[in-house]
Formats: C-alpha cells, sequence, structure tokens
C-alpha cells in the first residue's frame, strides 16, 4: 500500500515538478508578431515592426505591419513588448555539469593533456535542470565547451531546447579548445605564504609538442595512412577551416604567441578567448584578422593598478581599435543566465545599447560559424528569437515572456519557478 | 637529596666560569692592558674626543681621556688618524641559536588538522606559545655568523629564538669566540613575541586574527594562574610568562598594520612593547608616532625592479615602485618625527650589504649622528644593557671599532673590531698602498705604473708608446709580475715592496736573470682622480611623496568633510516621502535637511538635475579589507575581524566606484561559531581604526552545513563535526558551558566578601558566547538549507538565544514563517545557486518571498566583484519575484542598515543621518547607472569628476619611477625582476587568507604540503 502512494505520488510530483517540460514544437502555419519592438541584432531597430515566421524560418521582418501582406499568417500583437535574437553564449559549461562541487555531475574535463578528440557533443545532458533557468532570460544557444589541459576536446553549439543531444545540436564539433601554455606559472612561496608566477620550464617542451601534434597530423593525411590516430585525425577540421581553434592564453605576449603558432602550422581561423588590453596583441589579433570573445565584464580588474571599471570598459575598447568582439559568461554555468546583463554593463562604458547586444547576438554567431542561422532578425534565419517586457539588457525590465526555437514556443517554466510558485502558494503571497 | 644536586649543579656551574684547572702546558698570564693613543675617540653619539686615548684591561674599559697616567705594562698602540667607535649592538638577532627547520612530515601524519601541542612537559597547551624557552640556555657560538656580524662593525648581540607567538626570553651575548660562557653577558634581557605561529606543527591558529586571540588569552591565562592558589596543576609556561613580563617586551611586526595592532593589544594588558618595524613606518608615520615607543628598524629596502620590458611591466604595482623608493628614507622619516628607535640587520639577508643600506638610509637623510645613536646607545638604553655595551664609558665591555675616517664616510673602512679586549683584524692596513708612478730600471722599460686596491694592485709597464699590462699578485710584501713583451716570451719578476722603492730581480723569456727597481716619482694620482671624480655626484632628485592608502588610486592628503548641497536631485529617501526631485543639504558629515530650494549658505552645491541621490549601498556580507577571514577551530568565537582589518585593499576603492559605503567585514564560514564582525564605512585613505564605526553593535558569525562540516574536502575530516547532526551539537555543547560559565561569574560577582574566592579565568571564546546570551551580540548565521537553519532555531529557542540574521539563507523562502515569527532577517544571494549539493534547491525568488513575509531582507555579496555592483543584484528582486524599484533598494540600504541595528543612523535619506550618499548618473537599479559622487560623512570619497585625473597621476607617477629605475640599470645596479603577483581570486568565506587564500576545503591538503616543504 506504502509503495502504491508512494509510486502514485511519484508519478504525479514526477511530471508536475520533477523534470524539465518537454521541448516545443514548430507551429504548421505561417505566424505574425506584429507591433514588436523588433532589435534585429545587427544594429537596426523597428519601433513598430512585425516578423513573419514559417517553417522554422524567418520569412520576413519589416519596420512596417505585415499583416496585410500574410493574411493567412496567425496573427500575434506584440503590444509594448520587445523582439530580439535569441542569445547566443560561448564558451559554457552548461549542460557539461549539473552541481559545481560534486564531481559524479560534471563531465567537461577529460583525463590528459592532449584531448583533441573528446567531444562535449555526446555529454551534453539536455535534461539538466540548470538549462531552463538560463534559457528563461533568453539564452537560446550554448557551446558547450570542455576544459583542462593543453587541448580539452571539441566543442558543440547546442539550442537551448530539444529531447536529446542529436536532436538539440545546432553545430556539432564546432571547434577545438587549446590552454596555451603559460609562460609563467604559479609556484608557492612558503616564505612569504603567497603564489608567485614563476618562468614556466616547460613552456617550450609544450609549445614543441602541439608544433609535432599538427605537423604529424598534417603528415597522416598526406600519406593516407589507413592507421587512424584519433588525436591526429581529430585536427583535420581545424587545418580544414571547417572548425575553429579556440586559444585561451593567459597573457597578451601568450597571445600574441598563439597566433604566431597558428599561422605557422595552418589553423584557418584562430578565436582568442579572453583579454587583451595591450597596443601589440591587438595589433596582432587585427592584422590576422582574429576574433576575440572577451571575458566576462563582470570580473575583477586584473591588477591593483587598472582602472576600477577596465572590465566594463574593455569590449568598447577592443571594438573602438576595431576588432571583432564577442563576449561570454563562463564564470559558472549556472550563472550564464546573466549573459544579457554582462553585455548590458558595457553600455555605460562606451557602447551603445545595439552594439551591446550585437556582443552577445550577431558578433558570437559570426565569431563561433553559426551566422547562417542564428545572430540576427533577418529573412533566412532560423526563427530563434525572444519576446520580453522590456530592455533584455537591463534586469530592471529583461523579463523574458516568450521563447521561440525553429519556431518553436520554447515552455519557459522551471524548477525555480516551480519551487517558487509552491511557496508563493503556501503563503498565500501575490508575485 | 634534592640539596645535595643543587649544590652539585652550583660546582658544575662554577667550574665554567674560572680556568680549566687542568692546563694543558704553561700558563700564559699577560698583563691585559692596551692603551690607544691619539685617536678621534666616539664615547657616544655626543661626545666626540679628538687625540684622545682609550686604556683597556682584559675584557673591560678601564678610562678614556687625554694624557692619563696608565700602567706602565700597557701595550701602547698609536692611532694617529684613526676612529674609535662603541662597536654596533644588533638588540633582533638570532645568532648562535640553533637553526628554525621545520621538521619534515610534522603534524599528525601531516595530512590531518591537529588538536594537540606536540612539546613535551608540563607547558602550554598551544605549541607556539613559548615563554619557557631561553636563549641563554640553547645559545652556543657560531664563528661564521661571528665574523660576517664583526665585519660590519657589531661587537655584541641581543639574540632570541624566533620561532613562536611567545618566543622566551633573550641573551646578550658578544661576537667573540673564546668560549660560550665568556661570550654569553646577561641572560633574560628581553621577552620576546610576534603574531607568527612559527614552526608549531598545531593547527591553531592558522589565522593572524586567531594569533591575537591566542596572545590574548595566554594574558588572561596567565594572571589567573598567578593569582591563583590551589592549582590543580602545574604549568612552567604560566609560570614564565608571569615572571617575563618584568623584562622589556620585544614585539615582531612586519608592518605598519601590525605596529597599529601591537599597541592596541599592549593597551589591553598595560604593556608597552618596544616594536620591531616592518621598514614602513613612513606611510603612516603619525600614526606610528602616536605609539610613542621603540622601533628597531630593518634595513632590508627592496633590490631595484627590473621594468625594461613595457608589457611585463604592467604588473608592477605602484604601491610596490614607490616602496622601492622611500623605503631607504624610513629611517630618515622616523628620526624627523623625533621617534627613538635602533637599527637591526635582522632582516639583511645579506650581512655584507650592511653599509650599503645603511649608506642609502643617510643618503636618503638619515643623519650620521642619528645613525651611530640607532647601533649604539639607543638600542642598549632600551633593553638596559647601557651598563654592559652601546658606548665607551668606564667599566662597559671592551667592545670597540677602530676605522680609518668618520664610519659613516662612504669608503670608510672598519680596521679593527675588538669584542672583549680580543682584537679581530677587519681590514688589514698593514698592506701598504703602492699606487703611483715609478721610474723603473726593468730592462726594456723606463716607466711602472701601479693602480687598484693595495691588495690588488694593477701594473702598467711602458717605454715612450709601448705599453705591456703584466699579470700581477701580491702576497704582502711581496709582487709576483709575469708579462709578455711584443712576440718574446714570457718574462718573470719578484718584487719586495719597500718605502717608496720596489726592488727585485727576475728572468727573461731567454732565461738570462736580472735585477731592477722601481723608485716612487708620483704618489696615488689614479686614485685621487677618481676621487674628485666621485665628489660630483648630483642632488638627489625629489622622491614622490605618501599616498593614503599607499596603492594605486590612494590619496595624496586624507580628504575632508564639506557641507555640500544637493540641489534638484531625484532622491530615493527610504523614508514614507518616497522618491522625489529634492534638494539635500549636508553639514558636518549629517544630512542636515532634505525639501525644495534649500539655501546653500556655505555649501558646496551640486547641480543633481536629471541624477538619482540614494543612500550608500551597505553589504551585510562581505570580505574585503581583511588580513584574516577564517580560523579553524569549530568554535572560534573569541577572535575579532576588527584585529586585522586591512585598510590598504584597493578593493575598498573599487567598492565605492560601485556606491558601496558600508560593509559588515564577516569572520569565515569555516567553523560552526565563527569571529566577531567588523563593520567598517569604505573611508578610503583612513588608517584601520577609523574605517570601524564608532559604538558599533556587536556582531558574530554562525555557519551551518557544508563548509563547517567539509563536506567537499577530498578526505573525510579529523574535525568534529563532519555531519549536519555533529553541527547541532557542537551548538548546544558550546551554549551549554556559555551557561555555566555565566553562572560560575555571577555567583562570584555576587559574593559580598570575595576573600577566599577566586574570580573564575577569563575565557574569550566564552566571552562571546555570554554576550549573545545577555542580547549584547548579534549573530549573523550562514545558511543554506532548511534543516538545518529550523535546527539552529530550535537550538536557540532551548538555549534562551536570539539569531538576527540568517545569511545566504538560500533556502529561507522553505522557512520563512518560522523565521518570521522569530523576527529574524534574511540576507541573500540575488541569483546564486548549483556550485554545490546544498544550494540545489535556491531560488533567485528567496529575496522576493522572505521581504513579502515581512522579513527584513538584504541582498549581500560575499564577494569583492559582486559587491560593486550591488545595486544591479538588488533590482533582480524586480526582475524574479516583482518586489517593486522602492523595495528592491531598501534590500542594499535601509535593510541591512536594520539588521546591522545602524538605521538610527544609516539607510535613509533623513535629517541628522549621516550623511553616506550615493549620486547616480541614472536610476541606481538600472544597469545603465554609475556612481558619479560617493560620499562617507560629508566627504567625497569616490568622484567621477576626478576619476580620470587620478588614472593620470597615477600613470605620471609610475613613469617617473620606471625613469628612475632605468637610470639605475643604466648605471649597473643590479635590478631583480619584480615579483608577479597572481591575480587575487574573488575571496569568498571559505577562504584562508594567511594561505593565500587556499579553501578551507584544501586546507588538510595545503598542511600537508607545507608540512612536506621542510620550510
Amino acid at each position: 500500500m506504502k509503495k502504491l502512494i508512494i509510486s502514485l505520488f511519484c508519478l504525479l510530483s514526477g511530471t508536475a515538478f520533477a523534470q524539465n517540460p518537454g521541448a516545443g514544437k514548430a507551429s504548421a502555419e505561417p505566424v505574425l508578431f506584429y507591433n514588436a519592438h523588433i532589435f534585429t541584432g545587427n544594429g537596426t531597430e523597428h519601433a513598430a515592426g512585425s516578423m513573419l515566421i514559417e517553417k522554422g524560418l524567418i520569412k520576413e521582418v519589416s519596420a512596417s505591419d505585415l499583416s496585410a501582406k500574410y493574411p493567412n499568417a496567425k496573427k500575434v500583437n506584440v503590444e509594448g513588448r520587445h523582439i530580439y535574437p535569441g542569445i547566443i553564449s560561448p564558451a559554457s559549461t552548461l549542460g557539461l555539469a549539473e552541481i559545481e562541487s560534486s564531481r559524479p555531475t560534471l563531465d567537461y574535463n577529460e583525463l590528459g593533456d592532449y584531448n583533441p578528440n573528446v567531444r562535449a557533443l555526446v555529454a551534453y545532458n539536455t535534461d539538466s535542470e540548470v538549462i531552463p533557468t538560463v534559457r528563461g532570460n533568453g539564452v537560446l544557444i550554448t557551446q558547450a565547451t570542455p576544459s583542462g589541459g593543453v587541448i580539452s576536446g571539441r566543442s558543440s553549439i547546442f539550442y537551448l531546447d530539444g529531447w536529446n543531444w542529436e536532436d538539440a545540436v545546432l553545430k556539432p564539433d564546432d571547434g577545438l579548445w587549446l590552454n596555451w601554455p603559460r609562460r609563467m606559472s604559479p609556484s608557492f612561496n612558503f616564505q612569504t605564504m603567497t603564489r608567485e608566477l614563476q618562468k614556466n620550464e616547460h613552456y617550450q617542451k609544450t609549445v614543441d609538442e602541439l608544433r609535432e601534434l599538427f605537423a604529424q597530423s598534417v603528415a597522416q593525411k598526406a600519406g593516407g595512412d589507413p592507421y587512424d590516430n584519433l588525436k591526429l585525425t581529430a585536427l583535420n577540421g581545424i587545418l580544414s577551416g571547417d572548425q575553429r581553434l579556440f586559444i585561451q592564453a593567459g597573457t597578451d605576449k601568450e597571445v600574441i604567441e598563439a597566433i604566431n603558432f597558428c599561422k605557422e602550422v595552418g589553423v584557418k581561423h584562430p578565436v582568442v578567448v579572453g583579454a587583451v588590453t595591450s597596443e601589440l596583441a591587438i595589433q596582432t589579433l587585427k592584422e590576422n584578422n582574429v576574433p576575440i570573445i572577451v571575458s566576462p565584464t563582470h570580473r575583477l580588474p586584473d591588477r591593483v593598478d587598472s582602472d576600477v571599471w577596465e572590465a566594463y570598459k574593455l569590449p568598447a575598447y577592443l571594438a573602438g581599435k576595431g576588432l571583432t568582439v564577442g563576449l561570454h559568461y563562463n564564470d559558472s554555468y549556472w550563472r550564464t543566465r546573466n549573459l544579457p546583463f554582462v553585455a548590458g554593463n558595457t553600455v555605460a562604458h562606451g557602447l551603445t545599447k545595439a552594439q551591446a547586444l550585437a556582443l552577445i547576438t550577431s558578433s558570437n554567431a559570426k565569431i563561433l560559424g553559426i551566422d547562417q542561422w542564428v545572430g540576427t532578425l533577418e529573412a533566412g534565419k532560423h526563427a530563434t528569437f525572444i519576446i520580453s517586457e522590456g530592455d533584455i539588457l537591463d534586469m530592471r525590465t529583461a523579463k523574458v515572456t516568450r521563447a521561440f526555437i525553429r519556431g518553436a514556443e520554447v515552455n519557459l517554466d522551471d524548477k525555480q519557478k516551480r519551487l517558487a510558485n509552491k511557496y508563493f502558494e503556501k503563503y498565500g503571497l501575490s508575485k | 637529596m634534592r640539596k645535595i644536586l643543587l649544590l652539585l649543579l652550583l660546582l658544575t656551574g662554577q667550574a665554567a666560569v674560572f680556568a680549566q684547572p687542568n692546563q694543558n702546558g704553561v700558563q700564559d698570564k699577560r698583563p691585559g692592558y692596551f692603551l690607544f693613543k691619539n685617536a678621534t675617540i666616539h664615547v657616544d653619539p655626543g661626545t666626540v674626543l679628538e687625540d684622545a686615548w682609550l686604556l683597556i684591561k682584559e675584557d673591560k674599559i678601564e678610562k678614556v681621556g687625554k694624557n692619563f697616567d696608565y700602567p706602565k705594562s700597557a701595550r701602547v698602540i698609536d692611532l694617529q688618524g684613526r676612529h674609535i667607535y662603541p662597536s654596533f649592538v644588533d638588540i633582533y638577532s638570532d645568532y648562535g641559536l640553533p637553526e628554525l627547520k621545520r621538521p619534515m612530515g610534522g603534524g599528525r601524519g601531516g595530512a590531518a588538522m591537529s588538536f594537540e601541542s606536540e612539546k613535551k612537559g608540563a607547558y602550554a597547551y598551544n605549541q607556539a606559545i613559548k615563554p619557557e624557552v631561553k636563549a641563554a640556555e640553547v645559545f652556543v657560538i657560531n664563528p661564521k655568523a661571528a665574523d660576517e656580524l664583526r665585519k660590519i662593525g657589531f661587537g655584541s648581540v641581543v639574540s632570541h629564538l624566533k620561532d613562536g607567538i611567545v618566543r622566551g626570553n633573550s641573551v646578550l651575548l658578544t661576537l667573540g669566540e673564546e668560549k660560550d660562557s665568556k661570550s654569553l653577558i646577561k641572560a633574560d634581557v628581553s621577552s620576546h613575541y610576534s603574531f607568527l605561529k612559527g614552526l608549531s606543527t598545531q593547527t591553531y591558529p592558522v589565522s593572524l586574527m586567531g594569533c591575537v586571540a591566542l596572545l590574548r588569552q595566554t594574558y588572561y591565562d596567565a594572571d589567573w594562574y598567578k593569582k591563583t592558589k590551589d592549582q590543580p596543576e602545574r604549568n612552567l609556561s604560566m609560570e614564565a610568562f608571569a615572571a617575563n613580563q618584568s623584562l622589556p617586551s620585544v614585539f615582531q611586526s612586519s608592518s605598519f598594520h601590525d605596529a597599529l595592532r601591537i599597541d592596541k593589544l599592549g593597551k589591553e594588558f598595560g604593556v608597552k612593547y618596544i616594536i620591531k618595524s616592518g621598514g614602513d613606518d613612513y606611510k603612516r608615520i603619525d600614526e606610528i608616532k602616536a605609539l610613542n615607543t621603540h622601533l628597531i628598524l630593518p634595513l632590508n629596502f627592496p633590490k631595484a625592479l627590473d621594468v625594461e620590458d613595457p608589457i611585463d611591466a604592467e604588473n608592477v604595482a605602484l604601491g610596490d615602485l614607490k616602496h622601492w623608493e622611500l623605503a631607504p628614507a624610513n629611517p630618515a622619516a622616523v628620526a624627523a618625527k623625533g621617534i627613538d628607535f635602533s637599527i637591526t640587520t635582522a632582516d639583511l639577508p645579506l650581512k655584507a650589504a650592511f653599509f650599503t643600506q645603511l649608506q642609502a638610509a643617510i643618503k636618503a637623510g638619515l643623519s650620521k649622528k642619528d645613525a651611530l645613536a640607532a647601533l649604539t646607545v639607543n638600542p642598549s638604553r632600551i633593553l638596559k644593557i647601557e651598563d654592559k655595551v652601546g658606548t665607551l664609558k668606564t667599566g662597559l665591555l671592551a667592545n670597540f671599532l677602530i676605522t680609518d675616517k668618520d664610519i659613516f664616510e662612504e669608503k670608510a673602512k672598519i680596521l679593527e673590531n675588538w669584542v672583549q679586549g680580543a682584537k679581530f683584524v677587519i681590514n688589514d692596513v698593514s698592506t701598504s698602498a703602492i699606487a703611483g708612478k715609478y721610474n723603473t730600471t726593468i730592462p726594456g722599460f723606463n716607466r711602472l705604473t701601479v693602480s687598484g686596491e693595495p691588495e690588488k694592485p694593477a701594473l702598467e709597464l711602458a717605454m715612450d708608446t709601448v705599453k705591456v699590462k703584466p699579470t700581477v699578485s701580491r702576497d704582502k710584501n711581496f709582487l709576483t709580475i709575469t708579462y709578455r713583451k711584443g712576440n718574446e716570451g714570457v718574462s718573470r719578476l719578484t718584487g719586495l715592496i719597500g718605502e717608496k722603492k720596489i726592488t727585485g730581480q727576475g728572468v727573461d723569456a731567454k732565461g738570462q736573470a736580472f735585477n731592477w727597481t722601481a723608485t716612487l716619482i708620483e704618489e696615488n694620482a689614479a686614485a685621487a682622480k677618481a676621487d674628485s671624480a666621485g665628489a660630483r655626484t648630483r642632488p638627489a632628485p625629489a622622491k614622490g611623496g605618501v599616498l593614503y592608502p599607499f596603492v594605486a588610486f590612494g590619496n595624496k592628503e586624507l580628504p575632508r568633510s564639506e557641507d555640500l548641497l544637493i540641489k534638484n536631485a531625484t532622491v530615493w529617501t527610504n523614508e514614507k516621502e518616497g522618491t522625489l526631485v529634492t534638494d539635500v543639504l549636508v553639514k558636518n558629515g549629517k544630512i542636515h535637511s532634505v525639501g525644495k530650494n534649500l539655501a546653500a549658505g556655505n555649501a558646496r552645491v551640486i547641480d543633481g538635475t536629471g541624477k538619482h541621490l540614494t543612500n550608500g549601498i551597505i553589504d551585510e556580507h562581505s570580505h574585503i579589507a581583511l588580513f584574516s577571514i577564517n580560523e579553524v577551530e569549530s568554535v572560534s568565537s573569541e577572535v575579532r575581524q576588527e584585529d586585522v582589518i586591512n585598510s590598504e585593499d584597493i578593493n575598498i576603492y573599487r567598492q565605492l566606484a560601485g556606491g558601496v559605503t558600508t560593509s559588515q567585514l564577516l569572520h569565515g564560514s569555516a567553523d560552526c561559531i565563527g569571529g566577531q564582525s567588523a563593520i567598517v564605512k569604505l573611508k578610503w585613505g583612513e588608517s584601520p581604526e577609523k574605517l570601524i564605526i564608532p559604538n558599533s553593535p556587536k556582531f558574530i558569525k554562525f555557519a551551518l552545513g557544508e563548509n563547517v562540516k567539509r563536506g567537499n574536502s577530498s578526505t573525510t575530516p579529523n574535525r568534529y563535526p563532519i555531519t549536519r547532526m555533529g553541527v547541532e551539537q557542537v551548538f548546544v555543547d558550546a551554549f551549554t558551558r556559555a551557561i555555566a560559565y555565566k553562572k560560575e561569574w555571577e555567583t562570584y560577582n555576587k559574593a559580598k566578601i570575595k576573600t577566599g574566592l577566586t574570580a573564575p579565568k577569563r575565557d574569550l571564546e566564552l566571552d562571546a558566547l555570554v554576550e549573545i546570551l545577555n542580547g549584547e551580540r548579534h549573530i549573523t548565521c550562514h545558511s543554506y538549507v532548511q534543516s538545518e537553519i529550523n535546527m539552529l532555531m530550535k537550538v536557540a529557542d532551548s538555549l534562551g538565544f536570539k539569531i538576527n540574521t540568517f545569511t545566504h539563507i538560500l533556502e529561507g523562502y522553505k522557512l520563512a514563517d518560522k523565521m518570521k515569527a522569530r523576527s529574524i532577517n534574511g540576507s541573500t544571494f540575488s541569483d546564486w545557486w548549483a556550485y554545490k549539493m546544498e544550494v540545489k534547491e535556491a531560488i533567485p525568488f528567496n529575496a522576493a518571498i522572505l521581504n513579502k513575509m515581512g522579513i527584513t531582507t538584504a541582498i549581500n555579496s560575499d564577494d569583492a566583484e559582486m559587491a560593486r555592483r550591488l545595486n544591479q543584484e538588488a533590482a533582480k528582486t524586480v526582475l524574479y519575484g516583482g518586489l517593486t524599484e522602492e523595495e528592491a533598494w531598501k534590500t542594499v540600504t535601509l535593510n541591512p542598515a536594520k539588521m546591522l541595528k545602524l538605521d538610527d543612523r544609516l539607510g535613509s535619506v533623513k535629517s541628522g543621518k549621516d550623511a553616506d550618499l550615493v549620486l547616480w548618473t541614472d536610476n541606481p537599479l538600472s544597469i545603465y547607472a554609475k556612481p558619479e559622487k560617493t560620499i562617507i560623512d560629508g566627504t567625497v570619497y569616490f568622484d567621477l569628476d576626478t576619476k580620470d585625473q587620478k588614472e593620470k597621476e597615477l600613470r605620471d607617477e609610475k613613469n617617473r619611477l620606471i625613469q628612475i629605475l632605468l637610470a639605475e640599470k643604466g648605471k649597473g645596479t643590479p635590478t631583480e625582476r619584480p615579483v608577479m603577483r597572481q591575480r587575487q581570486e574573488h575571496i569568498h568565506c571559505d577562504h584562508i587568507m594567511e594561505y593565500d587564500g587556499v579553501s578551507v576545503e584544501n586546507l588538510d591538503l595545503f598542511l600537508r604540503i607545507l608540512n612536506a616543504s621542510g620550510k
């Protein structure tokens, strides 16, 4: 009897509470959103525009009402609301980690220094309870990214909705993640009881190992050797230019060395992930046409002497220097729901709101190589967008009311909202 | 039996004093008188006698003066042109004492916490408390170290074992080498203390504040031990500690912060400590002067930094650059303020660098007289050994230096250093000067030029334009010379140095022998030229000024309070008036009035049109500006954050730039019962004591959950508790003990006749808990899940205390009704979760639910980064859970003021409250807002108008210093690569600052590595 009650309870509460909502389904008929304040992500803004979606794609975006042009479309009046492209979150472990301190739930750091062959693709958990809390703030696309070692593995780009990884993936194995070796490495000084940076004796050795790895990959391919070395084969996409090489480096000098390395070994699309501040590094990026995904603005300045708002200002500074600049939030996967605010923070420090929005939409899309599908609201792209009560970049107004991925409406419920509702109800509070 | 033993001891003791009874050979006792004539004698820094005499007898000074009668048996030494000084005294030495080495793999198994002292015997319970150590008993002569010190002019030292918090007593030693028993002049000269636990393998204390607390408790323990008859047990440490109180007490500091802390502690117990300085007194010289004590100054000035590579040089901090420039001026700065001081060689890794460093101090303004006093009479006076050493007065030890000129002149040489009447030759000037030009008869040449040092001469042989530089070596009066002329083979010469003449013989390349001479025609031409060139040194360029605090963006002068009228701003009053456009007048640091069209009077007018004026943000949960965060006993209520405030933390300025004006600096969450809070205002530039809000209410940190049970440690911890079950018992046990302790005191205090009664022992840990029981100290408890929160509420109910605030309280929403019933406040994160198991049910709607339930709710940071944008975090309560904007704003202003019981002074814009205000460029809840002015007590501490200017000044000052450094490197001054500090991680509540921010979860691992390091 008792067992029966428990299983009944599980069944009831299970459907109601314990799981993420099911993935959305795209509408069969065309849908027109009108009376909308549309932010396209490429700088254009329509104060009372309309957008038609059909079969999961955007058919047309207009500054005026398209109702007359598409009489058969289902019409949705979004007066007073904003429409934005779905926000893109690069370099995140969302979906690869559930509880940060609990090792059994962590799947982003494989054993060993050189793991070009491992793929985040297959470890990505669409049922993570963290995912719905992130998409609830308008982040609809994530780059599931491995970390650790020298070569951490390959990332994949996912929509934040889907029944399984196969179904949710937008671009599988989009890039390889390289942690450029540190010229200086921390060592603990027992006299002063502090960590100090000492010259890394293994620096050159690691760089040589990397050089060898890339050279051997080229050789293996040229030789048509039937023997398939998983690690060497995994570099083929980087060398052919089909995939990007994402480089995380510690200092500006390391960034410069990494870019020179890419030129030398023939990496077609390097991307720097982090922060650079020196003129030399900036010029190196510019001359080599290398984009940068900047570290979050929510971080302390690197040095005591740095401008206290250095991190807030950096995206504007780099954009002003003519670099292609994106933005990520990798502090913790569960905090990536703050990505819109991390972008918003740049506005009081040099960017326009449109530029700030572009960081996390069109720029990120371009840098990740997914701009043919997402990043802006333009005809032919995926109907992946959000509707909010107001300015998405400012938490005062950022409430997201609806979200669509490839035309399918996303259920914005999540575990946290359910818990809140439970207690709003318990105490009889108004929301 | 015991008496016989004592007698035996005495006998053997005496035997050592006298000459060895069975001498091997015949007696060689000399008359023992030496008379030094015709010298310039520096009896003490204020008494210089020209052409004077010094008579010594054996190890003592017999007489100083002129033309006095002296025993005929005296050996007379003429010191025409020489100087005699008392030899130097270093009172902060560890000469002759055992080397301190951490035992490999020490501690219990190395990995876990160690709760007991490993010192065997009836000693203190803590291994870092060692008042019983007597340096006199462990000292042995160390010839190598003695030689090093004699070479730089020292004749005696006061030495102590530099290990532990209470280090025991020092000993006065001479640097002679004859016999240990002769070198030992006086035992128990001074008693020594520090805030460093040293080699103790006991885990407690890990923190600076723990060291302070332990020392404080030791004073109470020893006092109680002394006063209490019928002790249940003997404790030799307590006995020694009490006995040591009659000696001068010397306390080691590593910075001016330590010095201020030492003084504060001393005042509690009526002790005036002599302070070993960290060498940065100039940074807060007025506060140091006010300590009114003797300083022992180190000379370990930083080396020049290598700043050639502009990208790498970005890592060099302004504070380090400025310290490089100003540290050599520290002794002069101390002297200029009339502070009594000595100089020590203690921190010099290379003793030979002593004179170079001293010269640097003199160049930076230290007078030669002050320098001499600091090395002789001052140290001996302060440690009451002036009857032994420090001057050249009759009866003192015959410890003196003979120099060729004024000892502080740049090229002065110590010729001899006499220790207890024994001569040590330092620079042998019997090696005569031979530099000059000679006529010579060496075949094939007619001219010989000698240059270089007497011991290492360089020669040049010449005939018309033909010049040869031979290889030469000198052994006293013999020269060995070899050279090759043209295509010939090697010629070899021997020369004997005589009076203005060198005579010798030689063998030429063909084997033919010859005789030769060289006759001096012109003395020392080259050397004289070099001297005159050296004299033309340029005057030293002006140095940069001190900054308050001494880091980037520090103030050149402390900012002052001003009267201000902010006109037409949108004012968020946090009062029933709500938010309205009006004027606010600030006078004498207070909000004078709020209303339209206020008259400015003398106040500076600030136009607030289009801007927002609010209270300063109050961060209920912060760990910035601290040297310590965690102590690691499960009950650590004895430690105080107020003891360890770091006024120079850049995060103060960064948070002012985010509108924060007040922070509760909490103990971390390593312990069930943590330490006592400090509530500070972020008055950038003021010294630590002035940051603390006067008469602020007393608070204490409690903690529950994974951190206290070390749930995320990689191994099972050995500290109780490791489950939430155990956590409850720690609280019940602590308060049960506190209640009993309270009763004990009440009984004692109530007793009308106290004779025959002994006061209970003061227990600082329980004192804090009794304050809680009495409602005088308020609890802020780190908490996450509902079970433990419920538990603590029940424990509090049953034992009769109240919980003021649950901080973090991420599952507070599940217990809001229970909290409300007990009027407990909630201070939470806006949206943190998923970082560990105990926060998997945390929700961003928590704050809104608590607030809607009528609970006073705050949003806190616990993070130096997030604290800079707490306004944005507050705004999230609008997004999640729908608070109104005014309600949201109160979560970072009025509500934390209420929970800190400071809402009578802070938290709203109301006449009479403190003028802690922020003028924002936009709605303060907006991500687009930034502070334009952050004002505390009417003083503008952050100003957007001058922000750029401050940054420019920073760059200019760095550039000025870098130019000087580059010039130094150009001159060949050795430089060292600047220490590259790793970027400071965000400090959270589970970090241990003293171990470079290691998290408590990794403490065990850290201790294992530390113990294995052997350091």
